[in-house]
């Protein structure tokens, strides 16, 4: 799996840059966040919690039967909601509270 | 290029999980100087990095350290020290004290009593657990944190440490950095063996593809012993996103079974490395693919396991949502991973003793990083962090620092400049990557030969990395980013060298997948109830057969001492 940045959205606050645990994302010469080796990311989603304005996803690998879905997060009202958008414009969204733990 | 030079007491290398604990251990009693040199940045660098779904080591009510050590013990078919188990062990319960006071959500009955999963295992909500670490390291006074600061070696002169030499990633500084004591938390080694989807989506492993291997390499080349490096580890994860399945398996009750439906677990045995074996099986006698049964599991199930793997394995929740069925209407395919070197899970790593002292004087090693000690996990890295640095304390207060010797920084620049230099080379490093990752799979048993080797194979697997080494020597970085990823390689290439020569060194099969020699198909016990351990002596990797410490032994000492 890996990232997109949508440099539309971004505003260049580094935030992504600084939290990659592979240093895989760098700002261009206008200040956006670009993913300098898509190959390169884990998947662990750090960046895309860290974004302010949401202008990062991720998707799964075609290799890993990915289906086109684009996954971003946003905080709302202390909850953290996963927003997952299928390429036929479906939108899932599924809120977590970070205050309640897993039950497995 | 820039050049520093640093000096401090106590150097830790990685702010992982068990280097961040062990600044805060050593914050509590002592204000000598920390330095944290971390390749990422701690907030969100190593295993924690995505998050975790449990506490795997706690001893739950009714339950004593003396249990946790057997279950360990069983579980590695008896190859560990008691003393490191116990050690850790003892301290499970107050770490996760710890953690909960730093803000970690643990889940809690009416009495306010943590609820279990299992024997062993509590529940929490792990997403922050990194960033939570992160935020206490950041408030102590005087630690010193350097993100993007890559070490790629270790001063050592008449076995005693001196300090380390790093690179700055994102400032192009090249670091000397002396220090009175060195500790090694720098997690284990993910990348050795081609993985699972070695495609676009190659990183998409289980273990962090950005844990290398580096403190196992600089032990292994500065003559360290090690221990243990045959027992690689072998993930069972669900197909493709290679998420956990214990959350499903242990947490959800979801059986193993093949593709005619029937539970096949019982007839391997519930060990990791059999819960692998069994389905590897299932798959070479016609019976594939293999699932976990979630058909049928009840609505409320469902959507806790949609949100639980979204705080550790995001990916897993995606495939379930974009496949357009529900859990219970679908079983989750699983499979093995390639292996890992990862003394976390397993016994291997740096051979310490019981204060995680290594062989090198001055050098400790916590975590996955340290051997002896398996099924440590989260809370046993953070245990381990704080053992290593109570005992990095004393050593510091004992011992007076040694200088790194002028001749080895020219030496270190020298190699880090020619590697910058002028582009000779015929070969990129990912093309290396590769071609390692390839010979491991196909010769020293990965994923190709479901996890199988002989020794005319590892021979070929040797001769293979051999090659590689030395074509690494004429690398290219064109900056700082590719100069690490040239360390990186090297370093993979270092312990892979040691892991063949490991698995050629134990003649039976005691861990099905994770150690399956094809000459010594079965267990030994008359002859190889034994450590494995191996030390660099004049290039070449020496074996050193140990006897096992008596069950029940609290203290292991280094004989040099
Ligand atoms: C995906 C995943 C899920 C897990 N889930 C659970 C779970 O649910 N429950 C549980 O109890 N355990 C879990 N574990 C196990 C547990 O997280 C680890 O055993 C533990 O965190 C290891 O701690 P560590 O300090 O050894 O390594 P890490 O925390 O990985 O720290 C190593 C650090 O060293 C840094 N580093 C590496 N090389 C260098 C270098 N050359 N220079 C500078 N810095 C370097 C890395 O960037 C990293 O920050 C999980 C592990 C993984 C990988
Ligand atoms: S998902 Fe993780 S590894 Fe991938 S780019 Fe974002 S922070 Fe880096
Ligand atoms: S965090 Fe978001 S806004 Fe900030 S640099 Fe990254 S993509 Fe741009």
């Amino acid at each position: 799996m890996s990232i997109a940045i949508n440099k539309r959205k971004c505003i260049g606050c580094g935030k992504c840059r600084n939290v990659c645990p592979g240093t895989l994302i760098k700002l261009d010469v206008s200040g956006k966040a670009y993913i300098k080796y898509p190959k390169d990311c884990w998947g662990c989603t750090s960046c895309i919690k860290e974004c302010p304005v949401y202008a990062i996803s991720f998707f799964l690998g075609a290799d890993m039967g990915g289906n086109g879905s684009m996954v971003h997060t946003e905080k709302r009202d202390g909850l953290l909601r996963w927003v997952i958008e299928s390429p036929d414009g479906k939108v899932t969204n599924i809120d977590i509270d970070p205050k309640e733990s897993n039950k497995y | 290029m820039k050049y520093e030079k640093l000096t401090t007491d106590l150097l830790i290398i990685g702010g992982g999980t068990a280097g961040c604990q062990a600044a805060i251990t050593v914050r509590e009693s002592s204000d000598i100087k920390i330095l944290i040199c971390e390749k990422a940045h701690i907030k969100r660098s190593g295993c924690l990095a995505a998050g975790v779904n449990a506490l795997n080591a706690y001893i739950t009510e009714g339950h004593t350290p003396k249990d946790y050590v057997e279950y360990a013990r069983k579980d590695a078919d008896g190859i560990v020290r008691d003393d490191l188990l116990y050690s850790m062990s003892e301290r499970l319960n107050k770490v996760t004290k710890q953690l909960e006071d730093m803000g970690l959500v643990i889940l809690k009955d009416e009495n306010g009593k943590y609820v279990a999963r299992g024997n062993r295992n509590i529940k929490i909500n792990g997403e922050n657990i990194k960033p939570l670490l992160a935020a206490a390291v950041e408030k102590l006074p005087d630690v010193t944190v350097l993100n993007r600061v890559n070490v790629i070696d270790i001063s050592v002169t008449d076995n005693k440490i001196n300090g380390a030499f790093a690179i700055g990633i994102e400032n192009d500084t090249f670091y000397t950095i002396e220090a009175k004591a060195v500790m090694i938390a720098t997690g284990g080694a993910a990348g050795l063996y081609r993985p699972n989807n070695p495609g676009f989506s190659r990183h998409k492993m289980w273990y962090p593809p950005f844990n290398t291997g580096a403190g196992y390499a600089m032990g292994i080349k500065h003559g360290a012993e090690m221990t243990s490096l045959e027992m690689r580890f072998i993930a069972l994860r669900c197909k493709d996103t290679i998420a956990p399945t214990g959350t499903l398996a242990q947490g959800a009750g979801a059986k193993q079974i093949n593709s005619l439906g029937e539970v096949y677990e019982t007839k391997y045995g519930l060990t990791t490395s059999e819960r692998v074996y069994g389905t590897v099986n299932e798959n070479l006698e016609g019976r594939g693919p293999c699932y976990l049964k979630t058909e049928g599991i009840s609505p409320e199930k469902e959507k806790s396991l949609i949100n639980a793997y979204l705080n550790m394995a995001p990916s897993q929740t995606v495939k379930w949502i974009e496949s357009g069925k529900k859990i219970s209407e679908q079983n989750v395919e699983i499979e093995g991973t390639e292996p890992y070197i990862v003394g976390g899970h397993t016994a291997c790593g740096f051979w310490v003793d019981t204060d995680r002292a290594t062989t090198i004087s001055g050098l400790f090693a916590a975590g996955d990083v340290a051997g002896g000690c398996p099924q440590k996990y989260v809370t046993g890295a953070l245990a381990e962090g704080e053992i290593a640095a109570l005992s990095a304390l004393r050593y510091i207060s004992e011992n007076a620092p040694t200088p790194i010797p002028e001749a080895e920084i020219k030496a270190h620049i020298t190699e880090t400049e020619s590697f910058l230099g002028e582009d000779k080379s015929v070969y990129s490093t990912e093309q290396l990557e590769e071609a390692m990752q390839t010979a491991m799979d196909a010769y020293a048993g990965g994923i190709k030969t479901n996890y199988r080797f002989n020794e005319k194979q590892l021979d070929i697997a040797d001769m293979k990395i051999r090659r590689i080494e030395k074509l690494s020597d004429s690398l290219h970085a064109d900056d700082f980013q590719e100069l690490m990823y040239i360390y990186e390689l090297r370093e993979r290439l270092t312990v892979c060298r040691s892991v063949i020569a490991h698995l050629k060194a134990r003649h039976e099969t005691r861990w099905h997948c994770f150690a399956e020699n094809l000459d010594y198909p079965e267990k030994d016990d008359k002859n190889w109830r034994k450590y494995v351990n191996s030390r660099l002596e004049n290039g070449e990797i020496k074996i050193i057969l140990r006897e096992l410490t008596e069950e029940g032994q609290r203290v292991y000492e280094h004989s040099h001492k």
